[in-house]
Order: C-alpha cells, then sequence, then structure tokens
C-alpha cells in the first residue's frame, strides 16, 4: 500500500492524492458535496462570473475548507479578457490557481487555443498556477507547457454532452509527448470513459455534468472515484497484450528459420 | 374562439382632428407610411439575414407535416430546420410529452438545474408610435410618466435591496422624451447598483448602441412582434416602429455596437404563430452563425389584456402551444437562454422553468416608478400607468423560494464585466 500512497498528482508544486476534478458547469450544494465526500475531490473549480455576488447563491460558501479551488474564466472571449477575470479571481481570495477557458463560440464552448496560450503566458509569469482547457492539439500543448502550464487539459467531446473520448487519439498523443500531467477535460459522460482515459495515461479527470446529470449524484461520484482509482492502477500495472483475433497461433509463423 | 382581437379603442380624451387621424389610418390603408422604408435617421447595414428568414418563412406550410416527420425530427440526433419545422407544425401536438422529456435534457446539458432571475424597470412610458394592441400607445389614455435621474436611482435602491443583481431597462418609444443619452444615463446608474445591465427600447443605430454599452449596458433585446410584414403593417400603424426592416435589423446592429448578446421574440397571437415562432427562431440562428462569440436569448410573450381594452387575448395560443413552441426552440437551439416573463401564470412559469426556461422575471412592475409602493406598500405620488397586465405578480423573494422549492437553483448573477 506504501507505493499506492506515493503517487500523487502534483500541479505547480502542490501534491494532490485525488484523481478526480469537479468541472463547474452544474453546480449545487449536493453536487459539491457528493464529489467531495463521495467522489474525493480535493480541487473544486468555480466560474469566477459566479462568484462575483452579493449574497444568496454565492458559491465560493459552498466549498469546504481544505478543498483547492480552481477558479475559472468561463465567459471570457479574449486572452485580455481572462487574464482580467484571473486577476479577479486573485482579488476574492481564490488563490493562484487558474484555469483558463477561452470562448468565441457561445454554441459549442469550444476553446480558442491561440488566445489560450498568450493568456497562459501573461499568468504564469506572474505567478499563477495555470491549466488550461485547450481542444487537443500537440503543437499547441507544447506551446503552454512552454508558456508554463502546469498541466494541459484537453477535451475529450464537446463540453456537457457525455459522449467520453471522442478525440482519444489525439489525447494519447499529448500523454505520450508532453511531460506536464496531461488532466482529461469535458465530455467525460460515465466512470467507463474515465477509467479508460486514465488507464491511457491522464493525469486526472475533470468532470461535472456526468455527476449533475446522474439519478444518484452520490452513487454515481463514488463509481467515479473507483473508476478513476482502478484505470490509474492499470495504466501503472501497464496493459497486457490485446489478441486481435481468435488464439495465439500456438505454432509460430516464424517457425521455420533456421539460424 | 374569436378569430381576431379588437383593437381599436377610442378615448373621448382625443381631438376631434386626433380622432379623425386615428380613424384615418386604422381604415385606411394608402395613408400609412411604408412599412418598409426608412426613415433619413434610420442606418442601413449590408446583411442577408433577413432575406435568409424570410424566405424559409414563406415557404413553411405547417399543416404538410405528419407525424412520420415528428418521429424523425424527434430519432434525430441534431435537429435541423427541416426538423425544427416539423416540432412546431400542428402534428407535433401528440408528441408534447416527449418533446418536454428530450427538451428537459438539453436544458440540464447546457444550463444544469439553473434558473436566472431578473426584473424589468420601465422608466417612462411616453410613447409615438401607434401599436394598436399596446398599453402605451400614444392614443391611449393612460397616465404617462418620465423618471427624473433621481427617480431612476431610487427605483434602482429599492430593486437592489431586494436583492436583485440583473436589471432590464425599458422604456415606451418616443427618442425625443427618451433620448439615447437619458438612457444612458440611467444604465451608468444601473451600473452603480447591478451586476448586469439589459436594454428594452426602441431600436437605434450602431453609433447608439456603442454609447450605451459603454455607458454599462452589455444585453439588447427587441421584439420583432410579428415577421408577416402584411400583419405587422396593419397592427403598427404610426411612429418609427412602423419601419419593420429597421426594427429586424436591430440586434445585428447591436451586435455590430459592442453588446454582449441580444434577445428575440414574437408576441404571439399577433399572426400565425407557427410561422412567427419559425421566423424568430431562424433570426436566431442566422445571426449565430454571422456571430458566434454573441449570447442570444428568445422570449416567448402572449397578448395580453391593457388599460382600456381587457378583451386582448392570445387567441389561438393556448399553453399547450406555447410549451410545444417553447420545447421546439429548446432543441433546435440547445445553447440559447429562453426567458418566460410574467404574462404567464405562476403555475405555467413553474413548470416550464423545469423544462426549458432559463431565465424568468419576478418582483415585476410594467408601470412607471410605482416599484417602492409594489414592493414595500409606500403610497409613491406620482406613477405611470402599465403596458399590459401581468399575470404572476410574485415577489423576488417568493419567486427564490419557489424556484427552490421545484428543485431549481436561483441564480442573479451569472456574468462578469472585465
Amino acid at each position: 500500500m506504501k507505493e499506492q500512497q506515493e503517487d500523487v498528482l502534483e500541479l505547480g508544486g502542490h501534491t494532490f492524492h485525488s484523481r478526480f476534478i469537479l468541472g463547474s458547469g452544474k453546480y449545487s450544494l449536493a453536487l459539491i458535496e457528493a464529489a467531495v465526500r463521495d467522489a474525493g475531490a480535493e480541487i473544486v473549480t468555480c466560474a469566477v462570473r459566479r462568484a462575483n455576488t452579493k449574497e444568496h447563491e454565492n458559491i465560493l460558501d459552498y466549498i469546504p475548507k481544505g478543498v483547492t479551488l480552481l477558479p475559472n474564466t468561463s465567459g471570457a472571449r479574449t486572452a485580455d479578457e481572462a487574464v482580467r477575470i484571473a486577476h479577479l479571481a486573485r482579488e476574492l481570495g481564490c488563490g493562484d490557481f487558474v484555469k483558463i477557458e477561452i470562448m468565441r463560440d457561445t454554441k459549442y464552448l469550444l476553446p480558442d487555443n491561440e488566445a489560450t496560450i498568450r493568456a497562459t503566458e501573461t499568468l504564469a509569469k506572474e505567478g499563477f498556477v495555470v491549466l488550461p482547457y485547450m481542444y487537443p492539439d500537440l503543437n499547441v500543448a507544447r506551446d503552454l507547457v512552454n508558456a508554463g502550464a502546469a498541466a494541459v487539459m484537453p477535451l475529450a467531446a464537446p463540453i456537457g454532452s457525455n459522449k467520453g473520448l471522442v478525440t482519444k487519439e489525439f489525447i494519447q498523443i499529448l500523454i505520450d509527448e508532453i511531460d506536464a500531467p496531461i488532466i482529461v477535460d469535458a465530455g467525460i459522460g460515465s466512470p467507463a470513459q474515465a477509467c479508460e482515459a486514465m488507464q491511457m495515461g491522464a493525469a486526472a479527470i475533470m468532470a461535472n455534468t456526468a455527476l449533475a446529470t446522474a439519478g444518484d449524484l452520490p452513487l454515481m461520484a463514488s463509481a467515479f472515484k473507483d473508476a478513476i482509482a482502478a484505470g490509474r492502477k492499470a495504466y501503472r500495472a501497464g496493459l497486457g497484450r490485446v489478441l486481435t483475433r481468435g488464439a495465439a497461433a500456438s505454432d509460430p509463423l516464424t517457425g521455420f528459420l533456421r539460424d | 374562439m374569436e378569430k381576431e382581437n379588437h383593437f381599436f379603442i377610442d378615448s373621448d380624451k382625443l381631438s376631434a382632428k386626433a380622432l379623425e387621424k386615428k380613424h384615418r389610418l386604422e381604415n385606411d390603408p394608402s395613408c400609412r407610411k411604408d412599412p418598409m422604408e426608412y426613415f433619413p435617421d434610420m442606418e442601413q447595414i449590408k446583411s442577408d439575414v433577413r432575406e435568409r428568414v424570410m424566405a424559409a418563412m414563406h415557404a413553411y406550410e405547417p399543416e404538410q407535416y405528419t407525424a412520420i416527420d415528428v418521429r424523425r425530427a424527434l430519432d434525430h440526433e441534431r435537429v435541423t430546420i427541416e426538423d425544427f419545422q416539423a416540432l412546431l407544425s400542428p402534428a407535433a401536438k401528440p408528441f408534447l410529452e416527449e418533446m418536454a422529456e428530450r427538451a428537459q435534457r438539453e436544458t440540464s446539458r447546457h444550463f444544469g438545474n439553473t434558473v436566472y432571475l431578473f426584473t424589468p424597470l420601465y422608466i417612462a412610458n411616453y410613447c409615438e408610435n401607434y401599436c394598436v394592441y399596446c398599453g402605451f400607445n400614444c392614443y391611449n389614455d393612460i397616465q404617462r410618466l418620465q423618471l427624473s435621474h433621481d427617480e431612476i436611482a431610487h427605483e434602482m435602491k429599492v430593486i437592489a435591496d431586494s436583492g436583485m443583481e440583473e436589471i432590464l431597462i425599458l422604456t415606451g418609444e418616443n427618442k425625443v422624451k427618451s433620448s439615447v443619452e437619458y438612457i444612458g444615463d440611467a444604465c451608468k446608474l444601473a451600473h452603480q447598483y447591478f451586476k448586469n445591465v439589459g436594454l428594452e427600447v426602441y431600436p437605434m443605430n450602431v453609433a447608439d448602441y456603442k454609447y450605451l454599452h459603454d455607458c454599462g449596458a452589455d444585453y439588447v433585446t427587441v421584439f420583432q412582434e410579428t415577421y408577416d410584414l402584411k400583419k405587422y403593417e396593419t397592427l403598427h400603424l404610426l411612429g418609427h416602429k412602423r419601419v419593420w426592416p429597421y426594427r429586424f435589423e436591430a440586434q445585428e446592429r447591436a451586435l455590430m455596437g459592442g453588446m454582449r448578446g441580444v434577445g428575440f421574440s414574437a408576441l404571439l397571437g399577433l399572426s400565425d404563430f407557427r410561422r412567427d415562432a419559425l421566423a424568430t427562431a431562424l433570426h436566431v440562428y442566422y445571426l449565430q452563425r454571422k456571430y458566434p462569440q454573441a449570447e442570444f436569448s428568445l422570449s416567448c410573450p402572449r397578448l395580453r389584456p391593457i388599460i382600456n381594452n381587457e378583451k386582448i387575448n392570445p387567441l389561438d395560443v393556448g399553453e399547450h402551444e406555447l410549451c410545444q413552441i417553447l420545447c421546439a426552440y429548446r432543441l433546435f437551439l440547445p445553447y440559447v437562454g429562453i426567458t418566460v416573463s410574467s404574462r404567464e401564470s405562476a403555475t405555467f412559469r413553474n413548470g416550464i422553468a423545469k423544462i426549458c426556461a432559463t431565465k424568468i422575471s419576478a418582483g415585476v412592475s410594467t408601470g412607471i416608478g410605482d416599484h417602492e409602493e409594489k414592493y414595500t406598500g409606500k403610497h409613491e405620488e406620482k406613477t405611470g400607468d402599465e403596458q399590459f397586465e401581468i399575470c404572476d405578480t410574485r415577489s423576488i423573494r417568493s419567486m427564490y423560494g419557489d424556484m427552490e422549492g421545484e428543485g431549481l437553483q436561483p441564480v442573479l448573477n451569472d456574468y462578469l464585466y472585465v
């Protein structure tokens, strides 16, 4: 078990034991409770635009102590706006973590990779732990890491779609080629999909809609916890071979070679 | 059910000359201005959106769709324009529950279980238009009022103290009385009291929208009322609002002026509601393709009684039809906000908020300067009459509680000015 405890997620000098991060799309007290208690989340995202409220439903009040806040810049349409929202998050006492989300499209909410690189560069220089949400593109991932990103957060499928690893091949390339942690964000719709991403070598999973729209929230949160742990174990164990057709040939095809 | 509303009401306070002009406008189409002709001060922009919307609307024959078309539409993962037309058709009526179930899933996917609360603030009811169904129309005998700077600030404070964080500023359409500068001043004031400031005022030019954006407003709603030009011409008899294409292009000019988002609607009950619903949604659809960064929202007002004409009603647009339209909107445009106003009953609004509405008003007055009286019971000397009779009179506090009771999460602010 000792080895298990040492398997930690490091982000910008901070250490986490959980590899489940709660996204920000659909907020409720019940969701945050389930994510922290049943899914073991140590990082919870919040939209700064929603936190900037006078009273009533200020979501910052919902975040339990000891949980790391990950404010996001949703609503930003340019690098400049993202930077300003990050500054506001700092002023509101949200800490130094920031998840960059820049969208120029209100229909699909797909990230603007180019603007994200620029915002990452600015905020990393200012000492933020920058986690950029991006469309999985190897060149962009390299640029983000060079710009100072603490991790790279590629989308698996359109946000809120619960469609799973639609961009699987490209996420695998990022996992293989990028040294920083790859956190799969957006589109993960079930524990099985989360498990698969972890098995591929993802460092963590961010999800929200999959939990928020589940029939039994705490039970689904707990299922995600188990699935992520199982996927992580499988990745660390090294996957076994996959037989593509029938059984392995008992007589090797190359058995005739004589030297 | 009556086939048409009877809109024309004569006030005994009108002079003989005014009455004569009113009757001439009502009865003699040749004395009315061409609704396609812009006034000289109206900016004309180059856009193909109007042509595309109108071509689709004119080609739409709701009666041609069958249950097979509706079934096909509901089986498609992405609802096409053709599918949307089937969902709006009479053939979709037996599928309403299934449409509602799917609409609920789509709403949940895009908006979670949140419902956004806002309140409108009417700051003036002077109007130069003669729109025959509207309580503010220039021939209607109502108490007129325009709030001063200090009176606006007072009303805003009363509303802000109730916990509201978004305000929608409205005026009657009168550019002389309620000038762009007057509205701009109200926006600057609103910016001090609220997190978000929206406008529902007369259509204006790009430079005016830019100015009002600089003053703190960032969302513009303009109702086209009806996309049926022939019908529009018989309902909007006088004033700037008579110019139909200038109104149609208002949202695009607002976006060109830098506004973050724009709202749309037809006033249901004025014309063929299925064609109007199609045109409204396509108006959003085509503008979204041109301005993908913008936010869009749809409203769905039905005709309501006004002061001096209690009989005005939405004709064939019952609650089932309204629900069908809203579900079809949600399936075709899942990312778009849907606002349901206090024209509808508390029961309807509670139900529709669980299916597809994302934004509802609370603590509403469509009169002028009477928030303190309505919120606290303190009598206010000077008030202006209402644009229409509201149905759901719930306060912000009771709406907040009721929405929580429905299992929804009320949200008061969802945007940040940076």
